[in-house]
């Protein structure tokens, strides 16, 4: 399958700060990568470099098989992109915004008036703004300029969509509709990068997932290997102090009637509870989750500063 | 793009104020000089207006005098120093760019928004000029002919052929000040900042030209040649002074506008 995104040791210091330092990304054609980090690990910076903003200071970039920078106006008319928020300009209307935009791109790949017309009405349409009729850009609240902007990078049907932050002042109803219309243009072979610090929004969408911290990408893994279960099994009894005399030694940890029970299956284990007489209320096998691989594999985000001891 | 960008400028409520704003002054100027008749003396206040009292004809030209030496560089750096930080501070400069529009490109439409908007403001100076100057002085009683600074007569075709060589020199000295700003804009996300550094120069260049001390660089400085275009109505036409001046202008055009490309192509777009 084609690999959409591909960097090999990319690295952007700014000032002798390293902010990314010497990423390997792969992205392959129609799988939805979450590119996960906290706040300041470099993720934008990675974004920008990717779509040509930033300029990187070693290391090489492939944007749908052309080299960035040098090539990179051959990739970008097939891309989408929302990068650090959207923007529009604030005395025009939406249509008048979207309109302009696209007659800003290369002849070759503009619409012309009557297509453009129906373009726009469409993507107004997918991202839930059909209605919003001349008001300028100004008047919008977050959640529309959010919308508009995924309307813009919608704009072009491209192949890759890039999005950082997509759903950044959305409510939860508004969360829930641009990842089932992400979901939908997966489906008919847009291939989706979010950028994102939101673990749950990644964890809902992604198939694969790179993790970024302080510069670094420490992990690049689909999401069936981050949700694998860990050979431990959790139930939730009735009595809990019978099936801890009954588990002796095996209960690894215990929070009022949950139990974490190590090296047994949940077929055996239920089996032993059931046959001692304890009711079981719920059994499971204990997973990974996304939460504890970052959290074990991340610092703490640079907008928290402690002071030096 | 460069329609994209004029669209862009038309659509502007500000291009519109600002330009009724550089025409309402010059005849705010006309009214007071035709109920009082009082002009100043000659040689002294902007130039022409001594003269135009005899002949509201000559008026376009005393009304660009009029706003040359603050008003429209204000109104041009403004305008340049907002094309590519404007951009940016919207966050629209991000979006332009992976649209994609090529930096080079992006430049180019900007300049050319720039030019288009001097020539709209020189030309919407110039025509409000001359209908006020009719209208509010009135035409000199004895005939057709114009009298130029040197006292001689013109003739109406001579006088409208100057009238377009004046507006082509005073729009080409106000693009040394966008060339400012515009290299400005390329370097910072703060078009205000852009604009008034455009001014700066300006007001540094007025500053050094007065200053005997500085001679020695006088010939080279930016606004030295600026109101050579009175020149433009002796009789016969003395063109030392214009061709310096296009020539110095075009220097400081072209290196400064080279600066602007390479700051815009090889920087990091973090807006």
């Amino acid at each position: 399958m084609a690999r959409v995104i591909v960097t090999r040791a990319l690295s952007k210091s700014f000032g002798g700060v390293l902010a990314v330092d010497g990423i390997d990304l792969d992205v392959q054609e129609g799988e939805r990568y979450g590119f996960l980090g906290p706040n300041g690990s470099g993720k934008t910076t990675t974004v920008r470099m990717l779509v040509g903003l930033v300029f990187a200071t070693s290391g090489s970039i492939e944007l749908l098989g052309r080299e960035v920078p040098r090539r990179v106006g051959e990739a970008l008319p097939e891309v989408g992109t929302l990068v650090e928020g959207p923007a529009a300009y604030p005395h025009l209307s939406a249509r008048t915004n979207l309109n302009l935009l696209d007659a800003s791109g290369p002849r070759r790949h503009r619409m012309s008036g009557r297509v453009r017309r129906a373009r726009i009405d469409e993507v107004l349409d997918q991202v839930g703004l059909s209605g919003v009729g001349r008001k300028p850009v100004g008047a919008y609240s977050l959640g529309m300029r959010q919308r508009l902007g995924l309307a813009a990078a919608l704009l072009p049907r491209p192949r890759l969509l890039v999005l950082d932050e997509p759903t950044n002042g959305l409510d939860p109803q508004g969360i829930q509709e641009v990842r089932e219309l992400l979901l939908k243009l997966n489906q008919e072979g847009t291939t989706i990068f979010l950028s994102s610090h939101l673990l749950a929004e990644v964890e809902q969408l992604c198939t694969r997932v790179g993790v970024m911290d302080r510069g670094r990408l420490v992990a690049q893994v689909s999401m069936a290997e981050v949700r694998r279960p860990t050979g431990r099994a959790v139930v939730r009894v009735g009595d809990p102090s019978a099936a801890l005399a009954l588990l002796d030694g095996r209960v690894a940890e215990r929070t009022q009637d949950q139990l974490i029970v190590t090296d047994v299956s949940v077929e055996e284990l239920t089996r032993r509870l059931v046959g001692a007489g304890i009711a079981v209320l719920e059994a499971r096998p204990e997973r990974n989750s996304l939460e504890s691989m970052v959290l074990a594999l991340t610092g703490p985000g640079s907008d928290r500063v402690d002071r030096p001891r | 793009m460069i329609t994209v960008e004029l669209r862009k400028l038309l659509w502007r409520p500000r291009t519109w104020i600002s330009i009724f704003l550089l025409c309402l002054l010059p005849t705010i100027v006309a009214v007071f000089l035709a109920v009082t008749g009082v002009g100043p003396r000659p040689g002294q206040g902007p130039a022409f207006l001594s003269a135009v009292l005899a002949n509201g004809r000559l008026y376009p030209a005393a009304a660009l005098g009029i706003v040359l030496p603050v008003f429209l560089p204000l109104a041009v750096a403004v305008v340049a120093g907002e094309s590519i930080a404007g951009e940016a501070s919207v966050g629209m400069l991000r979006y332009l760019l992976v649209r994609p529009v090529a930096r080079t490109r992006l430049l180019i439409a900007k300049l050319i928004a720039v030019i288009a908007y001097t020539l709209l403001a020189v030309v919407a100076v110039a025509v409000s000029g001359l209908v006020v100057g009719v209208l509010v002085i009135g035409e000199q009683p004895g005939g057709p002919a114009t009298v130029s600074v040197s006292g001689t007569s013109l003739s109406t075709e001579q006088l409208l052929i100057r009238a377009l060589l004046m507006m082509g020199y005073v729009g080409w000295s106000m693009l040394g000040v966008a060339s400012v700003s515009l290299f400005l804009s390329t370097l910072t996300d703060s078009a205000l900042g852009a604009a008034l550094g455009g001014i700066a120069a300006l007001v540094g260049s007025t500053v050094l030209v007065g200053l005997d001390a500085a001679g020695s660089i006088n010939a080279w400085l930016p606004t030295r040649y600026w109101l050579a275009w009175v020149d433009l109505f002796r009789d016969p036409i003395l063109w030392h002074d214009i061709h310096r001046g296009l020539l110095v202008q075009a220097l400081w055009i072209i290196v400064l506008l080279g600066m602007a490309w390479a700051a815009f192509t090889a920087r990091d777009v973090s807006s």
